[in-house]
């Protein structure tokens, strides 16, 4: 469909005019009976033009399926499937287009009945704008509720109530303004952005493109002329750089571009950036373009699809991150790391059940993960918390995630384009929910606990290899494999004891050991830490680095902490080395057996 | 900072067959010579600039295509440096198969669905760029962009995945495969547009011309060749026609139109009031037709 044009007119001016048109994506979601087809079906045919043949199949369909006696019925312009045409419901979300002079637009156009969650967030998240369709008979409902939740959950900030068939009130003022404080109130509680009313009827197409006779009390804009003038969410010179890199180009060995859509932000040729998730900075040398399309670009804006080269040969490669860098709002910090909570929609029959392993993607990561808890189940029609530990089709919760690799993502709410996630069942292959990463709270408690997977910020290199004395002379020296030994269990289970014992049994036999006591670090280099479970991982983490460092100096080191948590000692596994790696539970272990079993792994 | 609609959309496009290339093992990009292609294969060139499209680009041939579309073909993968693969169902041309004599439905199904569907396996691809866009037809309103496959190429719109941002799921199992609608988005207009703003070489047979026509069925035919007979009472007239759409000739209605250049093409198109399909027989067997068709694996 396209903008109304007549005989006469210059093609070339009005090709300027569409050329500079920008985009709205907006869904509508409503059921049936509130008249959304009938809606759509209208701003269609009074905006553009159906075509002909297109209206003499709808004619000859009304006759048979319609609920018009006959007469043209419009909703039919919208129903697409066969199948659904003899079912009277739409089962899946369609997509329409039509542009006026202003701007083109594209529906999403969201069906009520069944699936209203999945099919609403899958529309939700491609668009700016959410129409939902309000039976003035009826006024706000659950559904409504609804709807304008899954909006807000999504990032959508403009909610329209499309006030529909006030022909069957009246065209009364007082009940379109009772229905209009209804739903305000609805939207200020969910923290709707911009939410507004219009008294419609789809039917007579009143207040729909053109204002009506019947509603002289309304001031606002019909329908359409609010789609054409709300201001389109921009990039702001604020936004920042983000460029999840798809593919790499490389036809020549001196030709290396890293290709990708910049979903946040732009970039100019020369600006310092980062990729994450390894933090190598470099500067952008070119943004190359073909000469026959106007040769490189000086800078460019989200959402273009760019060829990036960089002035270093950094290892970048799908998956990876490039965001701003070098300070300023462009170069704000994305975060890295392994997990994160995020709101998920599950889409799919089978129940999602805490600890399930799945394939995560990200940006343009897809990776292994598993969803270590579900913590709690949002009641859609209340907006409260329920503690649930399952999602069933059609749930939204917020759940725990944790990824096999390192992730770089923002929280949904600052950049989408890297804070939504889907998640896909890895035997068959489905999408089985979609999810937006939280921000703000929620998150705070889990970046202490993050600092495991946090990358650090400056040091890019390590300076493995630089020391001239190499392991295998330390072993020889000291007549050990060096060894990372810890002693775990509640205050009281003798693990102090059994620690300084063991080092006193080492020290005997000519070993070189050292203990570090948890109470020995909080009078320190942990006095910051409380007794929380995030707290007391992060003291376990601190130990292990320490631990890590002394093993590689060939030092045997004996940690002895309460350390309760079972994911953080397997992180100390990893950091420290399986092969270097000891742990006993000295609620369970006698100190004679640690002692016995350390002096067995000490010659390898 | 905004970008234009039509920036947009060749964003989103590029993006698509990008992630396509990365996604896959197997990638075929069907090239069918029209305008929907010409674009299709244009923003190929220039997502993967300096390289080429990283796959490879297959024409299933029915044998009754018009000329004009086969040199347009040759010159145009001549001009661009690529080289095209060409399938046709060897099988149908041994039974004679002929939208003339056959009817289009079974010419289609023969000539194209199981021609691509030989194609297909016999290049064991995993994945098939085309260029159909949402807005041709009722049934494919609600089509994905990845749209999914089973083992024997089947479309099942109950069992489509739900595509959420630009977070595609191309996973698949043994002998899945998946279709790629990369102009999904596209409006008729949209494509003509594109093509008018990178000045574009498009198959003569879009614009008007004095050609060899015969009214059959209350269609325009052009006679492209020998094949074509005339009936009783029938007689080959000199029109000024074009075509809105292209396809096998026998089955492609042509307009009288007066349109020789694309900014008078445009102006016909924005003026007209029946859609671009209106001209192809296909769609009109039955009625939801092209969900059927897309059901066996039709494009």
């Amino acid at each position: 469909m396209s903008a109304p044009f007549s005989k006469g007119q210059s093609v070339s001016e009005y090709l300027e005019r569409y050329e500079s048109n920008d985009l709205l994506r907006f869904l509508t979601c409503g059921s049936v009976d509130d008249g959304k087809s009938t809606l759509i079906g209208r701003l269609l045919h009074d905006s553009g033009r159906i075509y002909e043949d297109h209206l003499r199949a709808i004619e000859a369909a009304s006759r048979v399926h319609g609920t018009r006696g006959g007469e043209i019925d419009l909703a039919l312009v919208v129903d697409g499937l066969k199948a659904e045409q003899e079912q009277g419901i739409t089962i899946d979300v369609a997509w329409r287009y039509f542009a006026t002079a202003k701007r083109s637009f594209i529906i999403a156009d969201c069906p009520g009945h069944e699936q209203y969650t999945r099919n609403m967030a899958t529309g939700a998240s491609h668009c700016q704008l959410a129409i939902t369709l309000i039976d003035a008979r009826h006024g706000v409902s659950r559904q409504t509720r609804r709807h304008a939740t899954i909006a807000s959950l999504l990032g959508i900030r403009h909610v329209v109530a499309a006030v529909n068939k006030m022909d069957l009130v009246g065209w009364s003022q007082e009940r379109f303004r009772e229905i209009e404080r209804d739903f305000l109130e609805v939207c200020r509680k969910i923290g709707v952005g911009d939410p507004a009313a219009i008294p419609v009827s789809a039917l007579t197409g009143e207040n729909v493109v053109t204002r009506g006779a019947n509603t002289p009390w309304y001031s606002g804009s019909p329908l359409l002329e609010l789609l054409e003038s709300i201001p389109v969410e921009g990039q702001s010179a604020e936004s920042p750089f983000r460029l999840p890199v798809q593919y790499v180009i490389r036809p020549t060995p001196d030709f290396r571009g890293f290709a990708g859509s910049i979903v946040s932000g732009s970039v100019k040729v020369g600006d310092r950036v980062r990729v994450l998730p390894r933090g190598v900075e470099t500067r952008v040398r070119r943004l190359a373009r073909s000469e026959e399309d106007g040769g490189d670009l000086v800078i460019a804006h989200a959402p273009s699809s760019v060829l990036v080269m960089l002035e270093d040969e950094v290892d970048c490669s799908r998956g990876d991150l490039i965001v701003g860098g070098g300070g300023g709002a462009k170069a704000a910090e994305a975060i890295v790391a392994h997990s994160f909570e995020a709101d998920l929609v599950w889409m799919v029959e089978a129940p999602l059940m805490s600890g399930a392993e799945v394939l995560l993607r990200q940006g343009t990561r897809t990776t292994n993960a598993r969803v270590v808890r579900v913590k709690h189940r949002v009641d859609v029609d209340t907006l409260e918390s329920h503690v649930a530990d399952t999602l069933a089709l059609n749930d939204i919760g917020r759940v725990e995630i944790e990824a096999e690799v390192p992730l770089a993502f923002d929280p949904y709410a600052s950049v989408q384009g890297t804070g939504a996630i889907i998640v896909i069942d890895r035997l068959t292959n489905a999408t089985a929910g979609a999810g937006m990463i939280r921000t703000g709270d929620a998150l705070d408690p889990h970046t202490k606990r993050a600092h495991w997977e946090t990358m650090p910020v400056a040091t890019l290199d390590a300076p493995h290899g630089r020391s001239l004395v190499s392991g295998k002379e330390r072993e020889a020296r000291w007549r050990q494999r060096p060894l990372s030994v810890l002693l775990f269990g509640k205050p009281g289970s003798g693990k102090t004891t059994a620690a300084f014992a063991l080092e006193r049994a080492l020290w005997d036999l000519g070993h070189a050991a050292i203990v570090l006591d948890g109470q020995m670090l909080r009078a320190g280099l942990s006095r910051d830490l409380s007794f929380t479970d995030e707290d007391r991982s992060e003291n376990l983490r601190r130990a292990a680095e320490i631990a890590k460092v002394l093993n590689e100096h060939g030092v045997v080191v004996i940690m002895s902490l309460v350390a309760p948590d079972p994911i953080a000692r397997e992180r100390t596994r990893q950091l420290v080395g399986e092969a270097r790696y000891l742990e006993f539970d000295c609620g369970k272990v006698a100190a004679a057996a640690v002692v016995a079993a350390v002096m067995a792994s000490l010659h390898g | 900072m905004h970008l234009t609609h039509l920036d947009e959309l060749e964003a989103e496009a590029i993006h698509i067959l990008r992630e396509t290339a990365a996604s896959f093992e197997r990638p075929v990009l069907m090239y069918s010579i029209g305008k929907d292609s010409t674009v299709l294969l244009h923003l190929a060139m220039k997502a993967f600039w300096p390289a080429k499209p990283p796959f490879r680009l297959l024409h299933v041939d029915t044998t009754w295509k018009f000329r004009e579309m086969i040199a347009f073909r040759d010159e145009t993968m001549r001009r661009l440096g690529l080289t095209i693969s060409v399938h046709i169902n060897q099988e149908g041309v041994r039974q004679g198969i002929s939208p003339i004599t056959h009817g289009s439905k079974v010419h289609t199904d023969i000539m194209k669905t199981q021609a691509l569907r030989q194609a297909l396996e016999a290049g064991h691809h995993d994945a098939a760029i085309g260029g159909a866009r949402r807005d041709e037809e009722k049934s494919r309103a609600k089509e994905r962009i990845f749209s999914f496959r089973d083992r024997n190429h089947r479309w099942d719109p109950k069992s489509q995945r739900p595509e959420l941002w630009n977070l595609y799921n191309t996973r698949l199992g043994e002998r899945e495969s998946i279709r790629v609608f990369p102009l999904s988005n596209w409006t008729e207009l949209d494509v003509w547009i594109y093509i008018h703003r990178h000045q574009l070489p498009v198959v003569p047979l879009y614009l008007a011309k004095d050609r060899p026509v015969v009214e059959r069925g209350g269609m325009l035919i052009m006679k492209d060749d020998d094949r074509l007979v005339l009936a009783a009472g029938e007689k080959v007239e000199t029109r000024r026609v074009r075509f809105r759409t292209l396809g096998c000739y026998p089955l492609s209605g042509a307009i009288e139109s007066d349109a020789d250049t694309l900014e008078k093409v445009i102006e016909e198109m924005l003026l007209a009031r029946t859609s671009e399909r209106q001209g192809r027989l296909i769609d009109h067997d039955q009625s939801g037709s092209m969900e059927e068709k897309k059901r066996e694996g039709y494009f």
